[in-house]
């Protein structure tokens, strides 16, 4: 039986503004799940990415900040400089510690978090990317039974980082950027639907 | 690879509790109030590569082995920091709050949470460029003394020293940061009339007492790390440490807003977060 999902954490790089763009567009104005997500930017860069993903986006766009409490019909950016982790509380917690995979924020660090705040209840999506980072979050996601979504790495902008997770897990899909949004929506949907049935 | 499924088992929490009791009752090490989800990634890493087979076994060494104890507590402070961070922070420094500083006949500043220093340094050249580096004393703290101990050298490697030049620029500075230094064998180290004027010293912002009346506190991505009830007991310390009118300086994605003390500062600077102590305010 599929689990009851609770949210959808994604991860991109290069290329990822044009894609999460693409997606977050195509979203259903009342999907379900919050969306977590981390693009690798520059340190300094002022987050200008998440008023350009705002206007394209019928969801509530926002940067992340600490001990905010995540919620549906949102979709959280992570800001730069800073590792987003999430608590078993459902809320945000910001770091400064070390780079990982030469990053921060690392895609690693929110999956793992992820993982031990929702277990399996998760959705990860890895985009186009040139770096290493998501491979083993995307493994830890698969270990536990979330479920495993790349973008096809024949039909990315940089095709390093999904094809990274490729090859350490046998991941769920392999979608292209259209499919990855109505792929979303159905998931979505069937959430809604079986929240009506329970009441 | 930590097995996640074992992770998802409660007593991993219970565990993690009992291990951050023990640290607190034998060392009087207080992370019971940070954020869970930042310890218990360190706890696991720390004992993914250790031959320490459950947390419940760390605790054991934690009690018997003091210098397990240090590795651990490396393990939980970050202490990441560069000079200049945020440059912007300090250019608004440079015009909106040394220009008030400068009128007092002496300035004590309070760096809470400087880790390796470089912060503070920056602080110190900060404020020879405006002239007031010679009425000025800081107090630099951390509760890690190996942090301090290379803050107290002013030594460190050439690695960064690109992106802190860059840094200096971008916050204003108008020389060069060599100017500041002497660079030997691939370190660099601050010229000693900073060092003059900044006391080094050990202080834990969760379990030891206020200072002394000072100008202007600056805490750095320190508070990320607490929780909110944490977070408040630290900014209250920081209100009965500042002066009326006095500057507080936090990191860029913290904010004394939501603080039962919120009220008693008023912005200087939204964006860069630096705050005034109100000369009067309702309790
Ligand atoms: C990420 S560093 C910040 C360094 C610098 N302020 C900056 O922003 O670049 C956090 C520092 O806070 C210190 N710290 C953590 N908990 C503390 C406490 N309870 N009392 C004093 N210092 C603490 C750590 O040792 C570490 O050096």
């Amino acid at each position: 039986m599929m689990p009851d999902y609770e949210i959808v954490v994604v991860g991109a790089s290069a290329g990822g503004m044009h894609a999460l763009k693409e997606i977050l567009s195509n979203l259903d104005r009342d999907f379900a799940f919050p969306v977590v997500v981390v693009q690798h930017l520059a340190p300094d860069s002022e987050n200008y990415l998440v008023q350009y993903l705002d206007e394209y986006s019928s969801l509530s766009v926002k940067e992340a900040s600490e001990k905010q409490r995540i919620l549906p019909y949102h979709v959280y950016l992570a800001p730069p400089n800073y590792h987003l982790l999430i608590e078993e509380d459902k809320t945000f917690s910001l770091t400064v510690s070390e780079k990982v995979n030469f990053s921060r924020p690392s895609i690693d660090v929110l999956f793992e978090t992820a993982v031990l705040a929702y277990q399996n209840r998760i959705i990860g999506l890895l985009l186009t990317g040139a770096s290493q980072d998501g491979a083993k979050g995307m493994q830890m996601l698969h270990a536990t039974k979330g479920l495993t979504i790349v973008q096809d790495p024949d039909n990315a902008f940089v095709p390093v980082m999904p094809k990274a997770a490729i090859e350490l897990v046998p991941v769920d899909y392999k979608l292209t950027l259209e499919e990855i949004a109505p792929f979303l929506n159905t998931l979505s949907r069937a959430r809604t639907r079986r929240k009506k049935q329970k009441r | 690879m930590i097995n996640y499924q074992n992770v998802r088992n409660e007593n991993i929490n219970i565990e993690i509790k009992l291990l951050l009791e023990a640290i607190y009752l034998k060392y009087g090490h207080d992370f019971r109030n940070y954020s869970p989800a930042h310890l218990k990634r360190r706890i696991l890493h720390r004992l993914m590569l250790s031959d320490i087979k459950s947390i419940s076994e760390m605790q054991y060494k934690v009690l018997h082995d003091p210098e397990f104890m240090r590795e651990i507590l490396t393990d939980f402070s970050i202490n990441v920091t560069e000079m200049f961070r945020d440059p912007l922070f300090y250019k608004t420094m440079r015009r909106e709050v040394l220009p008030v500083l400068k009128t007092y006949p002496y300035i004590k500043i309070w760096h809470a949470g400087c880790s390796t220093g470089e912060e503070v340094y920056s602080m110190a050249i900060l404020l020879e460029e405006e002239g007031l580096l010679d009425k000025s004393l800081i107090y630099a703290t951390d509760y890690n003394e190996t942090v301090l101990k290379v803050a107290k050298k002013a030594e460190y490697t050439n690695e960064n020293l690109k992106a802190y030049q860059k840094n200096y620029e971008k916050s204003g500075g108008r020389r060069k940061l060599a100017d500041y230094y002497t660079e030997k064998n691939a370190m660099i180290k601050f010229d000693p009339r900073f060092r003059k004027r900044i006391v080094f010293s050990e202080h834990n912002l969760v379990t030891d007492k206020a200072f002394a009346e000072v100008h202007m506190i600056i805490c750095r991505n320190v508070l990320i790390y607490f929780n909110r009830e944490l977070q408040n007991r630290v900014i209250k310390l920081f209100h009965d440490s500042l002066m009326k009118g006095g500057v507080l300086g936090v990191g860029s994605k913290e904010s004394v807003d939501f603080s039962r003390y919120g009220k008693a500062f008023e912005y200087i600077n939204k964006n860069q977060k630096i705050y005034i102590k109100k000369y009067s305010h309702d309790e």
